[in-house]
C-alpha cells in the first residue's frame, strides 16, 4: 500500500468501482430516509464525510494503542465524539438543515460506513492514506446520496435544491418523496448500476477471449 | 397518559409510523437478515427483547444522570453505550441461565448494537418527553412494528426466490423494489391518525 499508493485511484474506487452505498450496499438508513431533496441529501453526506475523515485520522492514529477485544467499543466511542460534535455545530450554524435531518444526525453513529471503514481500512493502514479514505468513501456516500436525492425532488417535486425546474405545468409524483419512493428510486439506480457493470464486465470477457484467439490464431499460423 | 391513550399510541407506533415503512429506522438488518421468516423472527424478537430494555435503562441514565449533572449534550454517546454494555451482558446473562433462548437469539445479539432503531427508539422517547412507563411502551411497540415489518417481508422474499427478474435487477435492486410496494401498502396506514 504505502509504496504503490495513489490518491487519484481511491478517489475513483470510493466514488464509483466500490461506492459505499451503489455498490458496497451499507448505510441505507439514512440513504432512503434524508433523500427527500436535494439539500437534506447533500448535507447528510457532507456531515457523515466529516465525521468519516475524523474518526479515520483518530482511528488510524490510535491503531497500535487500542486493544483489539475492546476495539469496537473504542471505534464506536470515537466515533460518538465526533457525532456529537457535529451535532453542535450544526445547531449553531445551519439550524435549518438540523431541523430537517432531526434524528438522523445522531444516527450517523451507528451509520455501517463508518464503522466498516475504521474496521477495515483505518485499523490497519498510516494515518495519511486514511484521511484520504475517509475523503473518498465520504464523497461516494454524499455522491450517492446526492444522485438519489436529485432524482426523488426533481419527480417528486419537479424542483432542484428548491428552484422549479421542470415549469408550473409539471404535476409533482408525490410518491417518489414519500417512503416507498426511497425504496423504488434505490432499487431502480442500484438496477442501473448494476446494469452499467454487467456491461462492463461482458466487454472485458469479450475483449479478453478475442485476445486469446488472436493468439492462438498467431500460434497457429506460426505453425503452419 | 390514560390508558385509551397509551394503547392508541401503541396501535401508531406498530403500524402508522412504521419504523421501517415510514421512519427507516433499522433498514439494514431489514433488508439483511430477512432472507427467511425464521431469522426474521428471530432477528425480530431479539431487536423486541434488546429495545425494550434498552429503553426502560437509557430514560432512567438520562432522567437521573445525565439531566441532574446537565450533561444532556452527552446523550448519543451515553446512549449508544449502554446499547453496547446492555447487548453483552445480556449476551453473557442468556448463555449463562438461559441458553434455550440463547440459543434462539445469540447469533443476532452482536448486530443489534449498530441497529440505529434501538438507538432511535430511545433517543425519540427523550424527545418526545415520555415518561417512564411511555417510553417502555413505545419502544416495545415500535420493536413490535419492526418484527412485523420483517417478518412480513421475509414472506414476500421467500416467493421473489422463484423469480426470474433480468439480470441487472437479481439480488438486491428487486428487494428493495419489493419493499418499495410493501411500503406502499404500509402508507394505506398513514391516513389513520391518533394525536
Amino acid at each position: 500500500m504505502s509504496t504503490k499508493y495513489s490518491f487519484g485511484k481511491q478517489i475513483r474506487e470510493g466514488l464509483f468501482e466500490n461506492n459505499p452505498v451503489l455498490v458496497q450496499l451499507l448505510g441505507m438508513c439514512p440513504t432512503l430516509a434524508v433523500t427527500t431533496s436535494i439539500t437534506n441529501a447533500l448535507g447528510m453526506g457532507l456531515a457523515a464525510t466529516a465525521v468519516l475523515i475524523c474518526s479515520n485520522f483518530l482511528i488510524s492514529l490510535l491503531r497500535k494503542f487500542i486493544p483489539k477485544q475492546v476495539r469496537i467499543a473504542a471505534y464506536i466511542v470515537i466515533i460518538s465524539g465526533f457525532v456529537t460534535a457535529i451535532e453542535l455545530l450544526m445547531k449553531a450554524y445551519f439550524y435549518d438543515l438540523y431541523g430537517s435531518l432531526g434524528l438522523f444526525i445522531p444516527l450517523i453513529v451507528v451509520n455501517c460506513i463508518i464503522l466498516a471503514r475504521a474496521e477495515a481500512f483505518a485499523s490497519r493502514n498510516p494515518v495519511i492514506p486514511s484521511i484520504m479514505d475517509g475523503v473518498a468513501m465520504g464523497l461516494g456516500f454524499t455522491f450517492a446520496l446526492v444522485l438519489l436525492g436529485a432524482v426523488r425532488e426533481l419527480l417528486g417535486a419537479g424542483t432542484l435544491f428548491g428552484f422549479a425546474v421542470l415549469g408550473s405545468r409539471y404535476q409533482p409524483a408525490l410518491l417518489f418523496i414519500q417512503p416507498p419512493g426511497a425504496f423504488l428510486t434505490l432499487g431502480l439506480l442500484i438496477a442501473a448500476v448494476q446494469k452499467i457493470r454487467n456491461v462492463m464486465k461482458d466487454k472485458k470477457k469479450a475483449a479478453k477471449q478475442n485476445a486469446q484467439k488472436k493468439s492462438e490464431n498467431a500460434g497457429e499460423e506460426e505453425q503452419a | 397518559m390514560t390508558l385509551t391513550e397509551l394503547l392508541l399510541m401503541m396501535f401508531g407506533a406498530i403500524l402508522v409510523e412504521n419504523f421501517i415503512f415510514s421512519k427507516f429506522y433499522g433498514c439494514c438488518p431489514f433488508l439483511g437478515v430477512s432472507e427467511k421468516p425464521d431469522t426474521a423472527l428471530g432477528m425480530g424478537m431479539a431487536v423486541t427483547f434488546v429495545m425494550t430494555l434498552s429503553g426502560a435503562v437509557t430514560w432512567c441514565v438520562y432522567t437521573f444522570l445525565l439531566v441532574s449533572f446537565e450533561l444532556t449534550y452527552l446523550k448519543t454517546i451515553a446512549f449508544i453505550l449502554i446499547i453496547a454494555a446492555l447487548v453483552q451482558f445480556i449476551e453473557m446473562f442468556l448463555r449463562k441461565y438461559i441458553p434455550a433462548l440463547y440459543s434462539a437469539l445469540g447469533i443476532y445479539l452482536p448486530l443489534i448494537t449498530t441497529n440505529c432503531a434501538v438507538l432511535s427508539a430511545a433517543l425519540l422517547s427523550i424527545q418526545n418527553d415520555y415518561g417512564f412507563v411511555e417510553t417502555v411502551c413505545f419502544c416495545f411497540a415500535s420493536a413490535l412494528g419492526f418484527t412485523l415489518a420483517i417478518v412480513v417481508f421475509a414472506g414476500v422474499r421467500v416467493r421473489l426466490r422463484f423469480a426470474n427478474p433480468p439480470r441487472a435487477f437479481r439480488g438486491f435492486p428487486l428487494t428493495l423494489l419489493a419493499a418499495g410496494l410493501l411500503a406502499m401498502a404500509f402508507s394505506g396506514f398513514s391516513g389513520m391518525s391518533f394525536r
